[in-house]
């Protein structure tokens, strides 16, 4: 007998995510994903002045403000034939770099660890969906002990990223051309100090458990799959190449498709609206067949799974970061399994683990390329027309700013974001977004509690808030954005 | 059942969960349930909030937060255990159970065009629930209701121009549906940990702040009565008339955009992220974020207003 489960809100994920499942004979036959709050960030865009864009799209969301701040800035260097200086370029990836050790570590343990740990008897910890929860008493406790060691931890890292920004969430001196803030000692040991303490927590915990919890749920490095595509634009640029798609990164840009890496052309990505509550005039919310305020990004009429996962493999298999590639390997034959079990619940928490660690690691080499007394940002002049786009990975995936300038104005601002391709609903061919395909096929036991969708949506770690914040009246291939 | 459930707690759970359990089991101890929503946020508030020092975080929600009283975070879609219906019953079991008694926590602005169907959070009976609705809910209930951050204080970012799913903050809806409770706006973008630990402590341990204690904005003066540019570490510069005239240079930070003397907040003598820095320590100009007219009218952000 078929039955119908809502599970809305979601919790424990940024912003207002609901889920409807169809499960028959204890499996979910059909998934929809719906984002219930629209935003509209990119009509409030249009006709402000270019340089404000930086600070308006961080305002999308709080947790990954720093990833919108260095796309867009990334963007309009771009659209002003700007790049910024070895400083600039160095502190933007250290502050986007310590916002998602901060990221990652707030994902692991407070939005995700409560599903496979049983947390203490009282609220916010209850009422909870009753699972099987596994983990021997010691462990248990050692994770809930994590829970509260890591809302302190975290808090370090925001602190690095502040160091150079200014303040957290939303950073103050990231601009287009490259950062404002004046390099000093003082912030290179502060920033260096934190982030040791920030690594041995990393190395002696954060890794640990998740290992633990794989181990533990074994059944769960094989659930919830997904599409099998990936996408990452990469990020952490290592040299000043004015071509995003010539630029070395700490992780390079790629696709995984098939079983074989592959390309990325900008000019491929679209935006199909069939089954998102918008029409070209703008939003709909009474359109027939629509059920989500997210719309369905394809690349190349393709559903890509962006984040973490995409990262790992494409930087694994394309040899571009050994060390993240040793890592997985070292970490997947401990666990004695390969690498397709990462396309699965605990591949991706598995994969956001080991990218912090590889990450920190990286930036205890960058903080002291930072020289004194050299420039912080390249000067620019605003053309009265322009056009240009960043591409770079934000904390939770592939994350795309473009800009048409008008006249000095912004005459057209697209954005396209992690979440939007990962709880994307269905497009105009009816094949379902990355969360829908992981979702399906998923054992649901208990129909009242239905734990397993919980964590298979929670370890994509989606971010409503930046997934549900733009309209595009038509669908248009972006890479080829030109503005009416 | 309450002490037995307790004492199997005690010895399952780490030293870090004893003080909240003991609170349990005392019944001198004031609780007060706090309930709150995510509107049309970015969740910075949140993030920011929980950046707390001292106290931390844990304090707040696991401890006493001031001697025999103790805060009861029941709902809260971001760290709360529960999900879906279950998780909706929990708000609305508060306010039902709570009359009177809860914090209301508003994060986020509300979207009000076309009664509100831009924003819904939760379904009852497969219906969804609309931002609105829940304010026209919970709003009658609360005790208070704290706005947290500018966009549920003022619209913010949210009701930027052109407004598209015509949002507002709390005092605006509050007021448009002929609901009395009484509203304390705690603005920035984000608000600042400390500004929100304040507040709740004022309210826990001395009441509602006096209308004397608010300026014209709702907000509290202790926290938002002198000007950024009056205690700026860049005064000098002025005086000596060095100012900056692109990003990266020294000096006073009028000329590209600075907003300073228009907003009001305590930045430059708190500090961000437990003091390390602030947005003009950063070089970078005031964005006035705590401010009704943020952001559009300090648009545009790099220019002298």
């Amino acid at each position: 007998m078929k039955t119908k489960i809502l599970l809305d809100p979601l919790t424990r994920v940024e912003g207002h995510l609901g889920i409807e499942a169809v499960v028959d004979s204890g499996k979910v036959v059909e998934a929809h994903v719906a984002g219930t709050l629209y935003r509209g960030f990119e009509q409030i865009l249009a006709g402000r002045e270019p340089l404000d864009a930086v600070q308006i799209t961080q305002r999308i969301c709080g947790v990954c403000p720093t990833a919108h701040a260095v796309a867009s800035s990334q963007c309009l260097d771009n659209a002003l034939g700007i790049m910024p200086p070895d400083n600039g370029r160095i502190i933007r990836n250290l502050i986007q770099g310590a916002n998602l050790i901060q990221s990652h570590i707030l994902h692991f343990y407070h939005l995700a660890a409560l599903d496979f740990a049983r947390g203490p008897d009282f609220p916010p910890f209850t009422p909870r969906l009753e699972a099987d929860y596994r983990l021997p008493a010691a462990a248990n406790k050692a994770i809930v002990d994590h829970y509260v060691q890591a809302l302190h931890i975290r808090l370090k890292a925001h602190e690095m990223s502040a160091v150079f920004s200014g303040k957290m969430p939303h950073c103050a001196s990231v601009v287009p051309g490259g950062v404002t803030v004046l390099p000093a000692i003082d912030k290179v040991t502060t920033f260096l100090w934190r982030l040791k303490e920030l690594q041995s927590f990393i190395n002696d915990v954060y890794v640990p458990d998740v290992l633990t919890l794989a181990e533990v749920y074994r059944d769960y490095c094989s659930i919830g799959a997904g599409c099998g595509n990936l996408l990452t634009y990469g990020g952490y640029d290592l040299d000043n190449e004015p071509d995003v798609m010539k630029r070395k990164r700490l992780i390079p840009m790629g696709r995984f498709t098939g079983g074989k890496l592959a390309g990325v052309d900008p000019a491929k990505i679209s935006e199909d609206v069939r089954h998102a509550w918008y029409e070209a005039s703008g939003p709909a919310p009474a359109k027939a067949g629509a059920y989500s305020w997210i719309k369905a990004p394809r690349y190349d009429g393709g559903v890509y799974e962006v984040g973490p996962l995409a990262r790992a493999i494409v930087s694994a298999e394309s040899g571009a970061n050994p060390a993240l590639a040793k890592a997985l390997d070292t970490a997947l034959t401990h666990l004695r399994l390969e690498r397709q079990h990462l396309f699965s619940v605990m591949g991706r928490h598995l994969a956001r683990a080991l990218e912090t660690q590889a990450l920190a690691n990286a930036m205890a080499g960058w903080v002291l390329q930072i020289k004194l007394d050299e420039p912080v940002a390249t000067p620019h002049k605003m053309p009265d027309e322009a056009e240009g786009y960043g591409l770079w990975d934000a904390s939770r995936g592939a994350l795309g700013h473009w800009i048409g300038i008008r006249g000095k104005k912004i005459a057209r601002y697209q954005i396209v974001v992690p979440t939007t391709w990962n709880a994307s609903p269905r497009d105009a061919n009816g094949v379902a977004g990355p969360i829908e395909q992981a979702l399906t096929g998923a054992p649901v036991p208990d129909e009242k509690h239905p734990f397993a969708l919980a964590r298979i949506v929670r370890a994509f770690d989606p971010c409503i808030a930046c997934a549900v914040h733009l309209v595009t009246p038509r669908r248009r291939l972006l890479g080829s954005l030109r503005v009416a | 059942m309450k002490w037995a459930a307790a004492a199997a707690a005690l010895t399952e759970f780490s030293q870090a969960f004893l003080p909240r359990l003991g609170a349990a089991l005392d019944e001198a101890v004031k609780e007060f349930p706090l309930i709150w929503i995510q509107h049309s946020a970015c969740s910075g508030c949140s993030v920011s909030v929980i950046n707390t020092i001292h106290p931390s975080i844990k304090n707040v929600i696991l401890d006493q937060i001031l001697p025999g009283r103790q805060l009861w975070l029941r709902y809260h879609s971001t760290l709360m255990a529960a999900s879906g219906g279950m998780s909706t019953a929990a708000a609305l079991g508060t306010a039902r159970d709570y009359k009177g008694k809860f914090i209301l926590i508003v994060e986020g602005a509300i979207p009000t065009k076309d009664e509100g169907i831009y924003g819904t959070l939760g379904e009852e009976g497969g219906k969804h629930i609309r931002m609105l609705d829940w304010m026209k809910r919970l709003g009658p209930e609360a005790m208070a209701v704290l706005a947290v951050g500018t966009c549920a204080a003022y619209g913010g970012i949210s009701a930027a121009e052109p407004n598209p799913s015509g949002c507002q903050g709390v005092g605006q809806v509050l007021r448009t549906h002929n609901i009395a409770t009484p509203v304390v706006n705690i603005p920035g973008c984000p608000c600042h940990p400390d500004w929100f630990i304040g507040t709740v402590a004022r309210i826990l341990l001395y009441g509602l702040p006096q209308p004397k204690e608010l300026d014209e904005h709702g907000r509290l003066k202790a926290y938002f009565g002198k000007s950024v540019h009056n205690r700026c570490v860049l005064r000098d510069c002025m005086d000596d008339g060095q100012f900056a005239t692109q990003f990266g240079e020294v000096g006073c930070m009028l000329e590209i955009g600075c907003k300073g003397p228009f907003t009001y907040a305590d930045c430059p003598i708190r500090q961000w992220n437990s003091g390390v820095s602030w947005c003009i320590n950063a070089n970078a100009p005031c964005m006035g974020c705590t401010e009704p007219g943020f952001p559009d009218a300090h648009s545009p952000l790099y220019q002298r207003r």
